[in-house]
């Protein structure tokens, strides 16, 4: 096993005057090359993983490391160039141009008062290329479509320069095509540049075929963990998701379909 | 650059024209003697020891209370915020008049006591506005920085009524503003007591283009958002604190001056700030321009001025956000 990204170990996490852990003994390592999903119900604790993994929050108990170091004693400068973060949303207030705001992603690498030097702006040019949005580069974000929009914020994180990109529901917002240029983007990434990729997404199809493993929450606690092939089961996804399903097979990875309730009994378009 | 150099030239002709302007009229030539010391007289006093230090003051105080303004619409990302609408003013303004009725009325001391008084200031309004709710609403946030403002300025019209103390008495200039009492003395100690929270600003020009898409995407762009924001309230309240102490509460610059400039100049705060400061500076000795001359030998309070230009701007702002 090469140097891990991101490492959690034995991780809980209680917001201060909740009655219960809102993340329960969480295991996760992600290395570099990896893609790997974290699903679960509304509640289950996906964000405040995240937030854990993130120096964000401190956990209650257990140990977060990124880069071989524990998350804490990293400066938020110091993450931020290792890691990119894209979430759901974000409201620009005062719009910017979309060059401008992929060159926030130079803004961890950059002096107080230091001007871009040439490989900041080789990076951004680099960023806008690679996620497709070298075109729009002078338009101001308040046009952009939503598509648009998300693969600008990727661009973002590109030009940090990361080893691990985290996006938290990137997806929600987004039409089918747009949806799948944002995974394809990511898995060329995560293939050809050894990025490592934590995907958070209510969309398990779609994580289930682009992810090298996958973490199914529920309550907290990690309810299954393991390749796609593994988790994505009817008795584990009904359990966490408490409605039937079926799961059949598309190109090797299997996909749920949540029945109606008049088909739960009957069962027709499970798995042969 | 040279749009640079064009907006500095104008500012400098603006500057030099507030200096002209006057009950006593003085011509160009006047003027440029006066600066130059090669001549002496009346003409040469009121320029060199009234005019200058005056249009100099204002230029000052309206460039701070404009960078503060940039400032603060990033940090609590709202664009209706200012120095005045956060209640800051109106809390310097209640430390500073509070300093002066103590018998603390070195021009030295009074920024101090305005700088406690606006931090006192921006606590209560925090306070207030998480009142309602664990996330920070910034619209209740403004609206406890108005109420906040109210209520310092009528502990500070109670103050100035009851006080025996002859400097305090000058109600109308604590409470709309004038440059009535400039100096080079009040330069200096605007020179002193601004250049770091000025520099401190200008060094966070790049945190402050984060924090304006939000607190999360700051953070994790690589700043530390909860030291970024204390260092941030610190330097807005002692601006705000230096520009109150010398010059009463004037409002609406700070709100109007960074919409202005960055609809028309730059939006990222590196070049957005120095250019708030230069025009807001030069906004101002207009408006004080007009408020020393418009009804002469009256004087009208700047801030009567600055609200009257102020408040419609507010108006189509406010429409402009709800749409």
């Amino acid at each position: 096993m090469g140097e891990l990204i991101v490492r959690a170990d034995a991780v809980w996490f209680r917001y201060s005057g909740a009655e219960a852990d809102a993340v329960r003994d969480i295991t996760l390592s992600v290395a570099p090359g990896e893609l790997v999903g974290i699903v679960g119900p509304n509640g289950s604790g996906k964000t405040t993983l995240l937030r854990l993994v993130l120096g964000v929050l401190q956990p209650t108990a257990g140990a977060v490391e990124v880069a071989g170091q524990p998350v804490a004693r990293w400066s938020r400068r110091g993450l931020a160039r290792l890691v990119g973060v894209v979430a759901q949303r974000e409201e620009p207030m005062f719009p910017l141009r979309v060059d401008q705001t992929v060159l926030f992603g130079r803004y961890p690498h950059l002096g107080p008062l230091g001007a871009p030097r040439r490989h900041d702006l080789e990076a951004v040019q680099n960023a806008l290329d690679r996620c497709d949005v070298a075109d729009l580069a002078e338009r101001w974000v308040d046009t952009l479509s939503g598509g648009e929009w998300q693969r600008v914020r990727i661009a973002r994180a590109l030009a940090q320069e990361p080893k691990a990109l985290v996006l938290d529901e990137a997806t929600a917002n987004l039409d089918i095509r747009h949806e799948m240029e944002v995974f394809e983007l990511t898995a060329r990434l995560v293939r050809q540049e050894g990025i490592a990729a934590i995907v958070v997404t209510h969309h398990l199809n779609l994580v289930a075929r682009y992810a090298d493993r996958i973490v199914v929450m529920d309550r907290g606690a990690a309810r299954a963990s393991g390749s796609p092939g593994d988790v994505l089961r009817k008795d584990i996804l009904e359990e966490v998701f408490e409605w039937p399903v079926a799961v059949t097979q598309w190109g090797g990875v299997p996909q749920y379909v949540p029945l109606r309730r008049d088909e739960s009994g009957a069962d027709r378009a499970a798995t042969p | 650059m040279t749009r640079w150099l064009v907006l500095i030239a104008a500012v400098a002709a603006i500057l030099l024209g507030a200096v002209a302007l006057g009950p006593a009229p003085l011509g160009v030539g006047d003027v440029w003697r006066g600066l130059t010391g090669s001549a002496e007289g009346p003409a040469a006093t009121i320029v060199r020891d009234l005019r200058l230090p005056r249009v100099l003051l204002a230029f000052l105080v309206g460039g701070s209370l404009s960078v503060t303004g940039a400032a603060l619409q990033a940090l609590v990302r709202n664009p209706l915020a200012d120095p005045y609408l956060l209640g800051l003013s109106g809390g310097a303004g209640l430390g500073a008049v509070t300093a002066i009725a103590l018998q603390l009325t070195s021009p030295w001391a009074v920024p101090v006591a305005a700088l406690v008084g606006a931090i006192g200031a921006i606590l209560l309004v925090y306070r207030v506005a998480v009142v309602t709710g664990s996330v920070l609403d910034t619209r209740v946030l403004l609206l406890g920085g108005v109420v906040v403002g109210a209520f310092a300025a009528s502990v500070m019209g109670a103050i100035m009524a009851l006080s025996p103390a002859p400097e305090v008495r000058n109600a109308l200039m604590w409470l709309l503003g004038s440059f009535g009492r400039a100096s080079w003395q009040a330069v200096a100690v605007f020179a002193v007591y601004a250049v770091i929270p000025l520099s401190m600003l200008y060094g966070l020009a790049r945190p402050l283009d984060l924090l304006a898409l939000g607190e999360e995407p700051a953070r994790f762009l690589g700043t530390d958002v909860e030291r970024t924001k204390r260092v941030l309230y610190l330097t807005a309240s002692a601006l705000t604190a230096v520009a109150v102490s010398l010059s009463g509460i004037i409002g609406f610059v700070g709100l109007v001056v960074p919409h202005a400039v960055r609809l028309t100049w730059a939006r990222l705060h590196r070049a957005l700030l120095p250019a708030a400061f230069v025009v807001g500076g030069a906004l101002m000795v207009i408006a004080d321009a007009l408020a020393r001359t418009a009804f002469a030998p009256l004087e009208m309070p700047v801030g009567v001025v600055t609200a009257l230009i102020g408040v419609p701007v507010f108006v189509l702002l406010v429409r402009r956000w709800a749409s």
